[in-house]
């Protein structure tokens, strides 16, 4: 059987994002102790992941640098799988994790939506954080030809991201209206230094042609992605391409917040002003509070940090930058609506639950989510649903049910290493 | 022989799609109504294992009997129910449960039924990844599993197909004097009520005494040739024969898929659904004690479910002493998938009047009443 | 920094850049990760943990997620697509 860690924080914090690492520094101001806890081998989240061979970019270093000369303590590698009160259980590659906290401060950030059309198994048919994460991780991109589409703002930070690494971005293509994307623009332009970034991309994007009402109809390849056909106001057009790089904005990760008892009110978690959650003594920063971006998140992570350790009249000091910063979520929402004809991408034998490999067709034949998983077995493989059953909440309408431990497959022994309530504190 | 226009099956899991089945099959106008979707219950929690069970002769009756129904109808069985003919291996730790082996060696081949007496070594080489030494086990090679939630379907749809309706989604408030009241008031009248609705019984024939005994069950991701037998600890026995205490027992599936199943854990009077941690480790614990590879192996899911509990251990199978248009066909506890076939051909050939195929005593609803003796 | 690590994808000598992933190393070597269910060749789809797809053996241990790990000199990767 796996060895068992045990690790005591004053206050333990799930997610090494910008709102985790912002939350851990206000905490450790207090002196208490910190723990900051993250599945990925290094600490950064999606939008600060470190690429392999660059330096940070200077917005998030001074919050490295802090973090580094902080007594926060990091745990890599470490996949929080359940929670109870007062306990969580996490397991890394060699070993289960029982950590004991005083408080909890869940920073789980994102996920992004995966909408199935054929084709979107092929092989560098991937996210567009998908392929942002991996080039950051290396992967060679430079004379690749890219297409990416979907939705929402990651795709204008990827393909620009994605044509500084060397590749040749052929367009853009946008779901939402020519008018929904000309306001968002226009709304973000009067969002403190967001002016300055949206230039920064017009000037980086300068040149690729960026399509709105366009969306991907088909990927085709053998073996993997050779191209891509797209409608554009009733047209189609197909474009050779090397990698697909296809999401439609983000999907909270709040299976853990679920799992901990807090309310959600449609997918997101509920807090008050000083970012508590429903559940006192837990409180949640970031994505899974209102899709707001980087500096939202930076700015609740200091605010449930200081509240967590009872320093409420700094965390106020931050309630007016915050509602600055908060506007974005309005204008995220307003921007990118997914639209119905997403709905009739799929065909009947496209596949919809990868894991298992469940077409769309077998999928029709059920009402509800447990019902076409039982019968089925969609939802059934090793991502939980993670993938798929947000998209069949937008094809289908189905809620999925309550969230059950392991919240990741993890070995047996760790399974069987969960603290119980009745069990005494060692 | 007068047969009535309509039965009205109220439960669509796997005992309910049986009884649609064989009544539908015998040219009965079958109607089955469930609250939720087919196998939202106990049949889709369930583990599957179809075995033939020694610790009663009421128990070996059924379950041998219906045991040969499955087998007839293998042939049949679409992939999706994966049936998989793998037997079942009894493993004993030591010498006093090794003669509890041939006890049931002695008690199967007395009846027919085909089993093999292994030692120490054998039961390894069949087992690979048992911990050795044990003391040695049993193989039941006529046993096997199926995917309950599918293998429920596969018999709704060949009922449909004989002319059976299924509505789905519509709890049923009460049943009697041959009609069942759906909650908005709908009522559908036939000669017969088959209470077919597990856990939910006792609320439609107030009398009979059914509890939910929660399980725990975690299945693991896709390792192909890890297993190849259900295995079972003799001591599962204990375990499902107390009636108060919390027990777990080693317990352990392969699936069509690779994938294996985890079991097993019984709780009385727990009624909350939530995974239950400090029992879901000691299940996993004792698992580990027999097959310590599992601990390695990735857990994927992990669920709980109430198997339908009568005091007795044995189901209720007959007309309901206080109105005979009423015939339950509930209260299975752990052995729901495996008889169900059995209770439908007893269920039918109550309906029709006429010989059931074992004797039907132990069954009958009116034991339970008998006992209660209130009326 | 443009130092490079050598791993072997099925036998192949790959190099990659220093602090790449297992997945990076993967893609490099023209393989894909996996074999779906249904035999449908898979690659890494959301590149931070989530989907699943892009699992390998490493040294042995099958079934790791290859965006998660980060190559080390002389690792064994096995794919199965």
């Amino acid at each position: 059987m796996d060895s068992v860690k045990h690790l005591r924080f004053d206050v333990a914090i799930v997610g090494a994002g910008p709102a985790g690492i912002a939350a851990a520094l206000t905490a450790a101001d207090s002196g208490r102790n910190v723990g900051l806890i993250d599945d990925n081998p290094a600490a950064g989240g999606q939008i600060w992941r470190v690429a392999h061979d660059s330096a940070r970019p200077s917005a998030s270093s001074i919050w490295f640098d802090r973090l580094n000369k902080s007594a926060v303590q990091i745990v890599r590698g470490a996949r929080v799988f359940h929670a109870a009160k007062g306990e969580l259980a996490a397991e890394s590659d060699d070993c289960a994790i029982q950590i004991s906290y005083g408080k909890l401060i869940l920073a789980t950030g994102a996920r992004e939506l995966f909408l199935p059309f054929p084709g979107w198994t092929l092989p560098n048919v991937m996210g567009a954080g998908g392929l942002q994460a991996l080039v950051k991780s290396g992967l060679d991109i430079s004379g690749k030809r890219i297409v990416i589409a979907g939705t929402g703002p990651l795709l204008l930070a990827v393909a620009a991201y994605a044509r500084k690494s060397g590749a040749k971005v052929i367009g853009i293509c946008e779901q939402t209206t020519r008018s929904r994307m000309a306001r968002f623009g226009l709304q973000m332009m009067l969002v403190p230094g967001k002016a300055a970034e949206a230039l920064r991309f017009a000037y980086d994007l300068r040149g690729i042609p960026h399509w709105t009402d366009c969306w991907p109809v088909a990927a085709f390849g053998n073996r993997r992605v050779e191209s891509v056909r797209i409608s554009r106001r009733g047209q189609t057009s197909e474009i050779e391409c090397d990698y697909l790089a296809c999401g439609f904005h983000l999907i909270l990760n709040v299976e853990l917040p679920r799992m901990c008892g807090c309310r959600l009110r449609e997918n997101f978690v509920q807090v008050d002003e000083y970012q508590q959650t429903s559940v006192a003594g837990i409180f949640c920063a970031g994505e899974p509070t209102g899709i707001g971006g980087l500096e939202l998140a930076l700015v609740e992570g200091e605010i449930a940090g200081y509240a967590a350790t009872n320093w409420e009249d700094r965390a106020k000091h931050l309630f007016a930058k915050r509602a600055r910063f908060r506007k974005v979520v309005r204008i995220l929402q307003d921007a990118f609506p997914l639209r119905p004809e997403l709905k009739n991408l799929a065909r009947p034998d496209t596949l919809v639950c990868r894991c298992e490999d469940v077409p769309h067709e077998r999928l029709c034949e059920h009402a509800s989510w447990r019902a076409a998983k039982l019968h089925a077995r969609c939802g059934m493989g090793p991502c939980q649903g993670r993938v798929c059953a947000p998209a069949v909440e937008f094809l289908f309408g189905w809620q999925i049910d309550a969230v059950r431990p392991p919240l990741f497959p993890v070995r047996c022994s760790s399974l069987a290493a969960i603290p119980s309530h009745s069990a005494p504190r060692i | 022989m007068n047969k009535p226009t309509e039965v009205v099956i109220v439960g669509a899991g796997i005992v309910g799609a049986a009884c649609a089945l064989e009544l539908s099959t015998e040219g009965l106008r079958v109607l089955v109504i469930d609250e939720s979707f087919a196998s939202a219950g106990s049949t889709g929690a369930a583990m599957g294992h179809i075995v033939v069970m020694d610790d009663s002769e009421a128990q070996f009756a059924i379950t041998r009997y219906s045991q040969i129904l499955w087998d007839d109808l293998r042939d049949q069985l679409p992939a999706a129910v994966e049936f998989d003919p793998c037997g079942t291996l009894w493993v004993a730790a030591d010498e006093e449960e090794m003669r509890e082996v041939r006890r049931k060696f002695d008690y199967y081949r007395e009846r027919g039924v085909n089993a093999e007496i292994l030692d120490s070594q054998q039961v390894c080489d069949a087992e690979p990844h048992l911990r050795a030494p044990l003391a040695g086990g049993l193989r039941v090679p006529g046993d096997s599993v199926i995917y309950p939630p599918c293998a429920a379907e596969f018999l709704l749809q060949k009922a449909r197909a004989q002319g059976a309706r299924i509505i789905q989604g519509q709890p049923v408030a009460a049943i009697g004097k041959g009609a069942a009241r759906l909650a908005d008031g709908t009522v559908f009248a036939g000669g017969f009520i088959v209470n077919a609705a597990g856990q939910s019984a006792p609320k439609l024939s107030p009398g009979i005494s059914i509890k939910p005994r929660k399980g725990h069950l975690v299945i693991t991701d896709r390792y192909p040739n890890f297993l190849h037998h259900q295995v079972l600890e003799l001591g599962y026995l204990k375990s499902a024969h107390s009636v108060i205490a919390d027990s777990v027992a080693f317990n352990v599936q392969p699936r069509k898929t690779g994938q294996i199943l985890i079991g097993s854990s019984r709780q009385y009077g727990a009624e909350n659904s939530a995974v239950d941690e400090s029992i879901l480790a000691r299940m996993l614990q004792r698992a580990f004690e027999y097959m310590p590879d599992l601990n390695s192996l990735s857990a994927i899911r992990v669920w709980t479910g109430f198997r339908p509990a009568t005091l007795d251990k044995l189901p209720l199978i007959g007309p309901s002493p206080h109105d005979p248009s009423v015939l339950v066909a509930a209260g299975h506890e752990g052995r729901g998938i495996t008889t169900s076939l059995a209770t439908a051909k007893l269920i039918c050939a109550q309906i029709l009047g006429q010989r059931t195929a074992i004797p039907i005593q132990p069954y009958l609803p009116s034991r339970q009443m008998a006992a209660e003796a209130h009326v | 920094m443009s130092e490079s690590v050598s791993v072997r994808v099925n036998g192949n000598l790959v190099a990659v850049r220093a602090g790449s992933t297992v997945a990076v190393a993967v893609l490099a070597s023209g393989a894909t990760c996996r074999a779906s269910v249904t035999g449908q060749p898979r690659s890494p789809l959301c590149g931070m943990g989530t989907c699943f797809e892009c699992r390998v053996a490493i040294n042995g241990e099958p079934r790791r997620r290859s965006c998660q790990v980060l190559c080390e000199a002389n690792m064994e990767i096995e794919t199965d697509g």
